[in-house]
């Protein structure tokens, strides 16, 4: 009887997670100027839509002293920042190509999107 | 909670010219929250502010000053860096403390409950209550940021490391408290009561000190910009108003006279106005040998002068100079992705919640099918694989080695502009030279003075030089600056006349001298028999052979040549022995071409090669099946080396971003091409190593982990050997970038 059940929750565990991980759909948030992204324990916003060709200020404020966050990479823009606690660090971007970027911390573990419309 | 501190910071300000201005800068930059103090100088024009790091940042103070209308000159870079360095150091000790407490706390718990161990521990020990007491502090505070990253992760439906971390120790620490609290129950289902607080605290501390040697680690990897920044001067000696002020670099503006003295740094770009002296440019070009710089020669900053005085003007200050432009192309290409790392990137996004499903999968199997006592078995099980995983492996493979790889490169002049043009290079099998400029001086020079009997070659050379020196002839110039490099004193010459496309003549010392090609002295019926066979030697040689003549008779030749550069050799033997075919390319005519070519053993020429059809050129090789890189000025050739698969630009002035080029040779030395396709060998040898390494353990010890070899062998991971796998794992990954650093890329 409990094997059944153990097994029941299991399986119930291995959907869960898989929902709650992999099934999440981002919004995205459309910016036009500047946009501030809080870091911690990931990126809010983690979606953000830029215009093509526009320069666009993103400031980053690290609030999560988790060292993984340390730094915020921008691979497809060459950029790699260090981000001191509770400061801001601000980039610039004026893409000039269309598409989806992704940006990670410096170990690839926290993602986020730049889509450029 | 970190004491709060204050700093101080002083900083000029840009644009005060009264007294009023003094207290609007005062109100305005105390109203910043944060800063306690401000008091502002006025014939120092600097600002001296008092505040809350925590609080404060130099945008803050800069947007005070801004908000009323003047400029603040804050070194963001040296301040952003001190910034980084003091945050960092704190970090670290943190850790350390954490790491020593935990272990220490670990080992003990260890002692008193370990088989084997326990026998000898004293009873204190082995009591539940008091392990419940020594493990608590390492799960709550040694271990809280595994439960703040997680909590906070999990608020974005994200997982990582600490997650891992977090729910392993927790089901350690959770299971050992319920037998802590009722082992009377425990028994009563058949599993003898046993906490393993040992295990959930040896885990944090090991992880905890494998984060510490990697963080040690990973600060080796951005060595090299530390270093860059490191070479910047903190001040220059300005000279105002005919006296000499020394004040900080970041206030130099373009056209300031700075005097540099013998041993100094020289503080910016510019071009020297008066002295003379040799300069140490090693640490931003790779050359060992001090360069002669005289009146006209530019200077770049950070170098470093050796025995001579000098003063020059800045013609290049802040952002613009080479270091900061040096600086931004290494940071731009540190920041830049390899494409090998897509998969990579992949991979780390699903592998934290599959990880999360295959330890749910175990628990279960092991609760179904395992042996007896099955909770304990399926718990420890479920721990070690959660454990084992090390996704930062993953993470840091590609990065760190991109890191210290293009450190090194900007050691020696090599720039590479980003990681994707570091992955290609290790492919390239065909390089391709430009001639003119790049594998020769691009400048013609005297090479041959031939004389005859009557006459002392400096005389010969006198004469020639006084000829041209009316002439604006390319070839005039290299014979009148031989004779300067000669020191010689030229002759003034009367009745001057330059005929195009024949040469020059005129009247030295009252004899009729003229100097010019073959045509000349035809047009002017002089005999050439006793020079023909000389001039066809010179002419197979690829010069250019002049004659000159004094009174209607040859007096001698004087040939002059565009030289190849002292690398140029050296280089192309070093491309052969990577087993890459060496190719030039240039305008000159085939016998030309051919000469040189074979001077530095290259086999495959394309000579007549207009300036627009070189790009074809290049596309012809690569279809053909080659990967080629193109190695030019990056100036005449530029879309040649857009269409090459590396297009390598010797630096030429300060302009080190060209545009152009995937790398940069600052060091203008052509042995370095081979360099950099070596370079980028071994970092994709590291880059392949990495990865293999981060996937092959977790594919190889997941598995072994979950207990797959139990049925055969009987083997099961125990949770603390599994912390350590992990913990090594990482750091292996780093050092193994790190390696980067020693080998021989010469």
């Amino acid at each position: 009887m409990d094997k059944i059940l153990v097994t029941m929750f299991g399986l119930l565990g291995i959907a869960f997670t898989y929902w709650f991980f992999l099934g999440k759909k981002e919004k995205e948030r459309a910016v036009s100027d500047s946009v501030d992204i809080v870091v911690e324990g990931g990126y809010s916003p983690e979606v953000i839509a830029i215009p093509k060709g526009k320069t666009t200020k993103i400031t980053f404020i690290r609030k999560d002293p988790n060292s993984c966050l340390e730094e915020v990479v921008l691979g497809d823009f060459k950029i790699r920042k260090y981000l001191p606690l509770n400061q801001k660090v601000t980039i610039e971007l004026t893409p000039q190509q269309k598409g989806e970027f992704d940006y990670a911390c410096g170990m690839n573990m926290y993602h986020g999107k730049i889509i450029v419309t | 909670m970190t004491p709060m501190t204050q700093a101080k910071k002083t900083f000029s300000i840009k644009g005060m010219h009264c007294a009023s201005c003094v207290t609007l800068l005062e109100r305005s930059l105390k109203k910043v929250e944060g800063v306690s103090q401000a008091t502002v100088n006025l014939a120092t024009e600097k600002a001296t502010v008092t505040y809350d790091p925590q609080k404060v940042t130099d945008q803050h103070l800069a947007g005070a000053v801004a908000n009323v209308g003047y400029q603040a000159l804050i070194s963001d870079e040296v301040k952003h860096e001190d910034e980084e360095q003091r945050q960092k150091e704190q970090e670290m000790l943190e850790l350390r403390n954490k790491v020593i407490t935990s272990l220490i706390l670990g080992g003990l718990l260890l002692w008193g409950s370990f088989p084997g161990l326990m026998e000898s521990a004293p009873l204190v020990l082995k009591n539940f209550w008091v392990q419940l007491i020594l493990a608590s502090p390492v799960q709550f505070w040694a271990g809280w940021g595994f439960y703040r990253a997680t909590i906070s992760a999990l608020k974005h439906r994200t997982a990582n490391m600490d997650t891992l971390v977090a729910i392993g120790t927790t089901v350690a620490y959770g299971y050992s408290l319920f037998v802590t609290l009722f082992p009377k129950f425990v028994e009563s289902i058949g599993i003898e009561p046993m906490p393993y607080f040992d295990t959930a605290a040896i885990i944090i501390g090991l992880i905890l000190l494998g984060r510490l040697f990697e963080a040690r680690a990973k600060a080796g990897t951005s060595e090299a910009i530390k270093k860059l920044i490191g070479l910047q001067a903190k001040t220059a000696r300005v000279m105002k108003n005919g006296q000499e002020l020394d004040i900080l670099i970041s206030e130099v503006v373009i056209g300031d006279i700075i005097r540099v003295r013998p041993g100094e740094k020289i503080p910016v770009d510019g071009i020297i106005v008066s002295g003379e002296s040799f300069v140490d440019e090693s640490m931003l070009t790779g050359e060992s040998i001090p360069t002669e710089k005289i009146v006209g020669d530019r200077v770049v900053g950070a170098t470093i002068n050796k025995h001579g005085s000098f003063t020059f003007k800045a013609t290049k200050v802040g952002q613009e100079t080479m270091l900061a432009q040096i600086i931004k192309l290494v940071q731009e290409a540190q920041g830049s992705k390899a494409p090998i790392q897509r998969i990579a990137d992949l991979i780390s996004s699903y592998f934290v919640p599959i990880v999360l499903m295959l330890a749910i999968a175990t628990f279960v199997i092991w609760y179904d099918f395992g042996p007896h006592p099955v909770l304990l078995f399926a718990l420890l099980n479920t721990v070690a694989v959660l454990i084992i995983a090390c996704p930062c492996a993953m993470g840091l493979a590609t990065p760190t080695a991109i890191m210290v790889g293009t450190g090194r490169g900007a050691q020696q002049g090599i720039l590479i502009k980003d990681a994707q043009s570091l992955e290609i290079a290790h492919k390239v099998n065909t390089v391709i030279f430009d001639k003119t400029g790049t594998l020769t001086k691009g400048q013609p020079q005297v090479t041959d003075i031939i004389a005859t009997k009557h006459l002392e070659e400096n005389e010969l050379l006198t004469i020639a030089a006084s000829l041209e020196q009316s002439s604006e002839h390319p070839l005039a110039e290299a014979i009148v600056k031989a004779a300067h490099d000669k020191k010689l004193t030229l002759h003034p010459v009367e009745k001057f006349k330059a005929i195009p496309g024949h040469g020059v003549e005129g009247i030295i010392n009252k004899k009729h001298a003229a100097l010019g090609n073959k045509r000349l002295m035809a047009k002017t019926k002089i005999p050439l028999t006793s020079v023909e066979a000389a001039l066809s030697k010179l002419e197979l040689a690829g010069k250019t052979a002049m004659i000159v003549a004094i009174q209607g008779k040859v007096a001698g030749l004087i040939a002059v040549a565009d030289t190849v550069k002292e690398s140029a050799k050296n280089g192309i033997e070093a491309l052969k022995r990577l087993g890459i075919e060496v190719v030039m390319i240039t305008g000159d005519n085939q016998r030309t071409a051919a000469s040189i070519a074979k001077s530095l053993g290259i086999t495959r020429v394309l000579s007549e090669v207009l300036p627009e059809q070189k790009e074809m050129e290049v596309k012809k090789i690569q279809a053909e099946g080659k990967k080629v890189a193109m190695v030019g000025d990056g100036i005449n050739d530029a879309p040649a080396l857009a269409a090459a698969d590396v297009g390598i630009a010797m630096g030429t002035g300060t302009d080190v971003a060209i545009e152009a080029a995937n790398i940069t040779l600052i060091n203008k030395d052509l042995r370095s091409v081979a360099s950099a396709i070596t370079l980028s060998k071994k970092t994709m040898n590291t880059i392949k190593l990495n990865l293999f390494w981060a996937f092959g353990y977790n594919v190889v010890l997941i598995p072994v982990a979950m207990g797959v070899l139990y049925p055969f062998f009987g083997i099961l991971l125990n949770p603390i050997f599994a912390s350590l796998a992990m913990a090594l794992s990482s750091i292996s990954v780093v050092a193994n970038s790190l390696r980067l650093k020693q080998v021989d890329i010469s």
